[in-house]
């Protein structure tokens, strides 16, 4: 299952490194990345594979959740299908 | 990859402009809950919809959590009640409540915000069953919490049952006396249809029609406020573009219902009927269909204008919703329920929106005259005869209308009935005092009209 993690909030040190070993941790590959500033933001954007079974999409929300409380920044883990059926026919 | 702008947008649409999947409603069809012992017809009822339904919240949370898009009312609808109440042994009023009290214990074990169907259909004559069940209506609400129910009234091809319209009336105000302590609050769980579809997933009026399987999933999308967001990008172009816009925007929030509603039918088992397109306010402020059409360059929603405004808006979102689903059905179109939306309620308030206005925007829009609050001591001819009007333009135009009135007790033009939640304020607007009594005691029905030498 492929999911796409979001990270919105000021850059900062180790946002890429916090955020990859968490999903390293959690047996979560990495399958492309890309950051960019939008609206001053500084926005990185991961298309993930869920390797294990047994994590789901609400555990990774939750362990990111709070790894972005430390970071000061907002984290969004959602399914990917919900990206592409919005935006492709 | 996934462009980056894209995801931006969706999240955007979901954290800032108000973007939900506005219910996912399980369809359960009692029709083999049907006998002539009502404890038998209550325990069958109770039974089947535990059963069906047990996994729908969860199910359905945890679609939410895993595509991270809000999903606001999970429901079920049934089969209308009438049905069942045709094949009791003496069908009574008080056999009627009992089985409204079994479905309102069905949904409360099953976690669901409403469940519908405590219905008749009688738009050309009653059964007697479903004379009894009308008659029960307003104890039926008063002893219940979840119970949603509709009656339809009138059609394109039957014409419209005067005789209902006029005892809708009395139900109406009787309901709304009941239950004096939340200021008339039973009222804004019945609807009085005309021409009313069989998949619709939005409350109050669901129910699951004749013609429909034994379970299905539909779902009601939203998104009053991704719209208002679109056309504030494109301010001070002409129409072409306005339509352009939120057709592209309708697309969108539509291939979310879509999605959703696709997952849930997998995940229950069940299958998926349809999408209905319908952009549905709530009172939050960013989620106004009323800031819609002031948007499009309107001082305020009521103005003259709103008419033609809403037509653009209504046709534009089905023509973009359209492509986006396999099957699209239920009411599909923007609702106007005044007490629903911060934009109505305010312009409501100042007197800009009036019932006579409201009236001709169910012309060109879904669904009809929807959570208005009108004075306590408004005579039942009246709201009978209001009623009639709603039907009418229902019933001539091949669509479906509805009303959804209460004749708050006690209150008066001017005052403010608070109902809370999703329900919203209603400002307590006037009415003609003229009166419609004569017109309403005549009875009988008016014939189905002519389809051709359409003016």
């Amino acid at each position: 299952m492929k999911a796409v993690v979001t990270v919105v909030g000021k850059d900062k040190k180790g946002i890429i490194a916090k955020v990859s070993t968490a999903l390293y941790e959690n047996d979560v590959n990495i399958e492309d990345i890309s950051q960019t500033i939008m609206q001053d933001m500084f926005t990185m954007i991961m298309l993930v594979e869920f390797r294990s079974k047994d994590v789901s999409v609400q555990d990774i929300t939750e362990i990111l959740n709070k790894v972005g409380e430390e970071l000061e920044v907002s984290i969004h883990v959602q399914r990917e299908e919900i990206f592409t059926s919005m935006h492709r026919i | 990859m996934i462009n980056p702008f894209e995801v931006i947008e969706t999240i955007n649409m979901i954290e800032n402009e108000n973007l939900d999947i506005r219910t996912i409603t399980m369809g359960i069809s009692l029709k083999s809950c049907a006998g002539p012992d009502v404890d038998e017809v209550c325990r069958k009822v109770y039974d089947k919809i535990t059963l069906y339904a047990q996994d729908l919240v969860k199910t359905v949370e945890d679609i939410e959590e895993q595509f991270g898009i809000p999903i606001i009312n999970k429901r079920i609808s049934v089969t209308p009640i009438a049905t069942l109440v045709d094949s009791l042994e003496n069908p009574t009023v008080e056999k009627c409540v009992k089985i409204a009290k079994t479905l309102d214990k069905a949904a409360k074990k099953c976690g669901v915000n409403f469940i519908g169907g405590y219905t008749a259909l009688v738009h050309k004559d009653y059964t007697n069953g479903e004379r009894v069940l009308i008659e029960s209506i307003p104890e039926a609400l008063k002893s219940t919490e979840l119970v949603c129910s509709s009656v339809n009234i009138g059609s394109t091809r039957a014409g419209i049952n005067m005789n209902a319209v006029k005892q809708m009336g009395d139900i109406v105000k009787r309901a709304a006396e009941l239950t004096a302590d939340t200021q008339g609050f039973a009222c804004a769980k019945l609807v009085v249809f005309c021409n009313a579809v069989e998949d619709n997933p939005f409350m109050a009026g669901a129910f699951l029609g004749e013609g429909e399987g034994e379970c299905v999933i539909n779902v009601g999308v939203s998104g009053p406020g991704v719209v208002k967001c679109a056309l504030e990008k494109v301010r001070g172009e002409d129409f072409g573009v306005v339509a352009e816009t939120i057709k592209k925007t309708a697309f969108k929030i539509t291939r979310m219902g879509q999605l959703v509603a696709q997952e849930a039918s997998k995940r229950l088992n069940v299958p998926f009927g349809i999408v209905d397109l319908s952009l549905a306010p709530t009172p939050a402020v960013g989620d106004s269909v009323a800031y819609i059409l002031e948007e499009m360059g309107l001082e305020k929603c009521g103005t003259h204008g709103t008419t033609a405004a809403l037509a653009l808006l209504n046709d534009a979102v089905k023509k973009g919703g359209v492509m986006a689903s396999g099957y699209v059905g239920g009411l599909s179109g923007a609702f106007i329920p005044v007490s629903e939306d911060a934009g109505m309620i305010e312009a409501a308030k100042i007197g800009a929106l009036t019932i006579e206005k409201l009236e001709a925007m169910t012309c060109v829009c879904s669904v009809g005259l929807d959570m208005i609050v009108v004075p306590g001591d408004v005579p039942a001819s009246t709201i009978a005869a209001i009623i009639a009007d709603e039907a009418a333009i229902g019933m001539v135009n091949s669509k479906t209308t509805a009303v959804r009135i209460i004749p708050a007790p006690g209150a008066k033009e001017g005052d403010v009935v608070e109902f809370g939640g999703l329900l919203g304020t209603g400002p307590v607007m006037p009415v003609k005092s003229y009166s419609s009594e004569d017109f309403i005691a005549r009875g009988g029905r008016i014939p189905a009209p002519l389809q051709s030498l359409k003016n």
